[in-house]
């Protein structure tokens, strides 16, 4: 019996390969947007890890200057006499053409356990002196290359360090960033001689960050990821709505089937149990066809995300993907879990049907008249639950959250409104055709709404994040043009060579706009404290967001302080309020600069006060405001023996700005795409699959005189209103979705606000793309009706039940 | 510590090894200074370090006894390794400094480790006035025969001083000491005659202890053989004065060198070569998954010495990065004593 009731529910699949298909499609669809992202995430994650795992971070505590980001290894050798085990480490950056290099400097004697990468001792012998004597340098396989370029000392690859960056001894470390005798921090050891000296006696200037502080990046970081697993939920929605159209269709045309099995003596609950175990097959055959699908996926972004991560954040991830077990087994389950979700229901309503109820073959979901008032309460409820959010919200998962429930609910009261719309027409319409047109519209709609509101959250994704780019980036734009005044950027490769540079160029008459900066905390947060000369450059060209009297006078005279927008929205500093800048000083705030791309706060005071506080810092950088760029890059490169990178033109920085933001939003743009094209998807299947059910109801329309030809080209104009409808409550939907992610999103996960454009011609471009997704989606159900032999047409009326 | 540390190390370390013989005390001297027979020292300044030299140590072992006549043993090494011949300021310094620290009780043994490198002021030795540290360990004073000694560690740490009551003595050929049949050899004088009052903490109070101690000063840049694979060290002072320096050093196959110096009470030396003495193994202890022998019997015909030397904590094994067995032992038999014995390659 068990056979024989399998064979009889696999026979209907093999009669509707269409209906297989689109259950498998769509549900491997979902899975692989799901796991796609999933394996992007969990690739970053561990490549964060393995970078972790280089300092020692979470895992060690650590000993950091209280001010500056550096300190005399004195202090080093001071600890170490009293008793202190602590292990010294200097960390700091080299540009080369292909991008920055990471460098880190340990003690290889007294670094902890797994701080040295593992092949770096696999061969104990020579390790020490590699290392030691011979200067080596450990770096990414992907990195070695670029390192070689870089770098005069011997390198060597390794896979366990993060990418971009690169492991040597501390004392290569600092002749290769030129910091003789200088250190960033020392990892404290976990086991500690008895009877130490406090701290503070022997090290005042230091201080101990416990391991479960910092991270900070970590914290950045999860805001993208949280952002990339979003869409990855979105996509994920409009998959499993395919899923449950197809699954809920092929049980309710199973009817008949499953009264025929249950007659002959099927016990109800082994047939439900073939039913599930059918899903299941189904779901593990398209979870795996997913989990492919979204290898795939990620790694042809993974490149992308990782450009994304490294220029946004300064975190490298490896850009080669790993098959991982934890994501292909979240998308099994993924896969699992979305097909019962969008079973459940049948399979209950199955197991409650009464053995000999009527088979009839009523358009599935037109029972589903109860369940519209429900699904609109529910709909009402949820835009409420939005609205609230957008006062209430406070950190990034309930932003997410209230533009979820934003979507959901506009998801879940389109078939309502377009119901509304279509009755007006109906009511409006004076011809009986188009009477009976938009009712017979109207009595689709249930059938066709599940991909309708997948076309709806896709458009409307897709307006909200165009918007948000857009918005994005003519605020950039227009900020490089104000922060990137100077016409060109010197890097000098030591303090002297800049000295030099400094005096000839003063001499030369252009005028000097030195950068100097420290990493450092202020108000609790990682932050860069920079000293600028002030002068007419900075006077004309800053815009602040908010500021109080003469901001630059102040500044210039040591008075005051300025913030960028992040600082200010974190620690809710802004114009009048006290800034710890350094210990024993502090400063009121006098203006608040927007500074997008930066992902930590950022605070300027004059360079006079700078000099005071870290006179360790020496200028190396500065920017050249001149009349003649060209001539002058000539000239200095004629006088000083400047390699590449060495001297940028504002151009090129722009150039290069605008490029790290352009592939910021690749990944969005990509997923935007692919979003839509699985609504199109939806629409084309549901619509093939309402076209063999709609026979019966157009046969009379037929026999009362319409042509084939007249009921096709009907056919496609009713998927042109029912995509246009859809289009229209999509716009404000998107709007909505383009503000809460610039107003809500942005400030959580960015610290700055944007102001919001509108972009008509791209909207107008995206009706244009969704109609033409309706049109072509309909155009093979339409020519199919339109040559539907006659003969079909008056089977109808024959085999009517 | 940790393994991966230990595996970069083993390889330039003075103590046992995995091939080529002691961690590379077995391998090609290449570059460095090799041990010359009739030495002449030149002191303060042989205190110090001799970087053209691989290996070097200062090696302290100290036998106490506490108020209620507890015996205690108490060690303080600082060794030198060095991955090139010759000194160099700052990180570039090719120069590797460890110290290892012990207290030993009947019952209980404590042990702590120190890393450093050479050239950044962290580890060093200095003649004159002499001091040799590794961060706060220390053993420092005007001259090597007054000095203060202390380190500390997680559970233990001591302060003790030290009075010189005898000369220097020089094993060997007037300190060139042959270590293996092929030549092998390392400069090696001591100081055993110290007399020591200090005191202990360890984890149930502090101890005033009063004893002996017996400095090693050793260097040399390949003083092993390649198939000479760990040793068997005893320094052993007897109740009347006189006082015992004895090793075997064991072969890959089964054979073994021992040879040691007989101190007179008032420091006159005799050197004893291959053969004059003999170590015998009479009972194991299973310790840090190793079987180790912990009491021996050891014999000098010549000398009229046929004692069994017993360890007054068989466990005391140093958990340090190369490990090895070193403590305090007891004497019994013909002399009677107490001493310290070392045992590496287990």
């Amino acid at each position: 019996m068990t056979r024989a009731g399998l064979s009889a529910l696999w026979s209907y699949w093999r009669c509707n390969p269409l209906q297989l298909f689109t259950l498998i499609t769509g549900l491997a669809l979902a899975t692989a947007l799901w796991s796609g992202v999933q394996a992007i995430n969990t690739e970053a994650r561990a490549s964060y890890d393995a970078a972790a795992a280089t300092l020692g971070e979470g895992t060690f505590d650590q000993l950091l200057p209280k001010s500056g980001d550096r300190f005399d290894q004195s202090i080093y050798i001071d600890l170490r006499r009293a008793g202190w085990q602590v292990a010294p480490v200097l960390e700091g950056r080299l540009t080369g053409a292909d991008g920055p290099l990471r460098l880190i400097g340990i003690d290889p004697l007294t670094a902890p356990a797994g701080i040295m990468p593992q092949t770096t001792t696999n061969d104990a012998g020579q390790s020490l002196s590699d290392v030691v004597t011979a200067q080596t340098v450990f770096v990414h396989p992907r990195s070695v290359a670029a390192a070689r370029d870089m770098l005069t000392s011997p390198v060597v690859a390794d896979r366990n360090l993060a990418p971009g960056t690169a492991l040597a001894d501390i004392g290569t470390v600092q002749k290769l960033l030129d910091q003789p005798g200088q250190l960033s921090r020392l990892i404290v050891a976990p086991r500690q001689a008895r009877d130490l000296p406090a701290l503070n006696d022997v090290a005042p200037d230091l201080r101990r960050l416990s391991a479960n502080q910092g991270a900070d990046a970590g914290r950045l970081t999860d805001s993208f990821h949280l952002n990339l697993t979003a869409f990855g939920l979105l996509s994920f929605a409009v998959g499993i709505f395919i899923v449950h159209g197809a699954i809920g269709l092929a049980f309710e045309q199973r009817r008949g089937l499953v009264r025929s099995l249950r007659a002959l003596g099927l016990p109800l609950r082994r047939l439900i149990a073939l039913l599930a175990l059918e899903l299941v097959v189904l779901a593990l055959l398209a979870g795996c066809l997913g989990i492919l699908l979204g290898y795939l996926i990620a790694a042809t972004l993974l490149p992308d995300v990782a450009a994304t991560l490294r220029g946004l954040y300064g975190a490298s991830i490896s850009g080669t993907l790993q098959l991982r077990p934890e994501w292909w087994l979240s998308g099994l389950g993924i896969a699992l879990l979305g097909t019962a979700l969008a079973s459940g229901g049948a399979l209950w309503r199955t197991a409650r049907m009464p053995v000999l109820a009527s088979a009839g073959a009523r358009a599935w979901a037109m029972t589903a008249g109860r369940a519209r008032v429900w699904q609109t309460w529910l709909a009402v409820m949820m835009l409420a639950i939005s609205l609230a959010l957008v006062w209430l919200a406070d950190g990034l998962l309930l932003g997410f959250l209230c533009l979820g429930c934003l979507l959901l609910g506009a998801a879940l009261a389109l078939p309502a409104c377009l119901d509304r719309a279509l009755l007006l027409a109906e009511r409006l319409s004076a011809a009986v055709r188009w009477q009976w047109f938009w009712a017979d519209t109207r009595q689709q709609l249930p059938g066709l709404s599940l991909a309708l509101m997948a076309l709806l959250l896709a458009i409307a994704a897709n307006v909200g994040v165009s918007t948000m780019v857009s918005s994005f980036r003519l605020t950039f734009t227009a900020f490089l043009d104000q922060r990137l005044a100077a016409e060109l950027y010197i890097n000098a490769r030591s303090p002297e060579q800049s000295d030099r540079m400094q005096a000839f160029l003063v001499q030369d008459g252009a005028t000097l706009l030195p950068v100097q900066s420290v990493d450092t905390r202020l108000a609790g947060q990682p932050a860069e404290l920079y000293g600028a000369r002030i002068g007419p450059t900075y006077i004309e060209n800053w815009r602040f967001l908010a500021q109080g009297t003469d901001p630059w006078e102040r500044v210039a005279s040591g008075e005051a302080v300025i913030i960028n927008e992040q600082l200010a929205r974190r620690a809710d500093l802004w114009p009048g309020d006290i800034l710890a800048v350094a210990p024993g000083l502090s400063l009121p705030v006098a203006g608040v600069f927007g500074d997008y791309g930066n992902p930590i706060g950022q605070a300027i005071i004059g360079e006079a006060l700078f000099r005071d506080l870290h006179p360790e810092v020496a200028v190396t950088r500065f920017g050249l405001r001149t009349d003649q760029p060209e001539a002058l890059r000539d000239r200095l490169e004629a006088r000083f023996d400047l390699a590449a990178g060495q001297i940028i033109d504002q151009a090129q920085v722009k150039r290069m700005s605008m490029q790290v933001f352009e592939r910021t939003f690749t990944v969005t743009g990509a997923l935007n795409i692919l979003t839509l094209a699985v609504a199109g998807f939806a629409m084309l299947m549901s619509l093939l699959t309402l076209a063999g059910m709609r026979l019966p109801q157009l046969a009379p329309a037929w026999a009362l005189g319409l042509t084939r030809a007249e009921l096709g080209r009907l056919e496609l104009l009713r998927a042109l209103i029912l995509a246009a409808l859809t289009l229209i409550c999509a716009l404000p939907l998107g709007l909505a979705l383009a503000w809460v992610l610039l107003a809500l999103v942005n400030v959580e996960a960015f610290g700055w606000r944007l102001p919001m454009y509108l972009f008509p011609v791209d909207y107008a471009r995206l009706a244009g793309l969704a109609i033409l997704a309706a049109l072509l989606a309909a155009a093979w159900p339409a020519l199919r009706l339109a040559r539907t032999p006659p003969a079909d047409l008056l089977k109808v009326f024959a085999n009517e039940r | 510590m940790n393994a991966r540390i230990f595996a970069i190390l083993l390889c330039f370390l003075p103590l046992p090894a995995l091939a080529q013989g002691f961690a590379g005390m077995g391998s090609e001297a290449e570059g460095f200074a090799t041990p010359q027979p009739d030495p002449t020292f030149d002191f303060p300044a042989d205190h110090g370090p001799h970087s053209a030299y691989r290996i070097e140590w200062w090696y302290l072992t100290a036998n106490m006894t506490g108020p209620d006549d507890t015996p205690y043993g108490l060690q303080w090494t600082l060794f030198r390794s060095a991955l090139e011949p010759e000194e160099r300021e700052g990180w570039d310094s090719p120069q590797i400094w460890l110290g290892h620290a012990a207290v030993t009780t009947p019952d209980t043994h404590h042990s702590a480790e120190r890393f450093a490198r050479g050239g950044i002021g962290q580890a060093g030795v200095t003649p004159a006035p002499f001091e040799a540290w590794i961060d706060d360990w220390r053993m420092a004073g005007e001259t090597l025969a007054d000095v203060s000694l202390r380190a500390t560690g997680p559970d233990f740490s001591y302060e003790v001083d030290l009075n010189a009551q005898g000369p220097l003595i020089f094993h060997g050929q007037n300190g060139y000491s042959v270590k293996s049949e092929a030549g092998q050899a390392s400069y090696y004088y001591s100081q055993p005659f110290y007399s020591l009052t200090g005191t202990l903490t360890l984890p149930d109070g502090s101890v005033e202890v009063t004893g002996n101690a017996w400095l090693d000063r050793e260097w040399s840049s390949q003083p092993l053989a390649e198939d000479q694979d760990g040793w068997d060290w005893f320094s052993l002072s007897f109740e009347d004065g006189a006082k015992l320096m004895a090793f075997e050093l064991r072969q890959s196959d089964g054979r073994s060198y021992a040879s040691g110096t007989w101190i007179e009470p008032d420091g006159r030396t005799t050197a004893l070569p291959d053969g004059a003495l003999s170590a015998t193994p009479l009972e194991t202890t299973d310790v840090a998954d190793r079987t180790v022998p912990t009491t021996w019997r050891l014999e000098v015909p010549g000398r009229g010495v046929d004692v069994t030397v017993q360890a007054l904590n068989p466990k005391a094994w140093m958990a340090v990065t190369p490990p090895y067995w070193e403590g305090p032992v007891t004497v019994t038999g013909s002399h009677k004593g107490r001493g310290y014995l070392e045992m590496t390659g287990y």
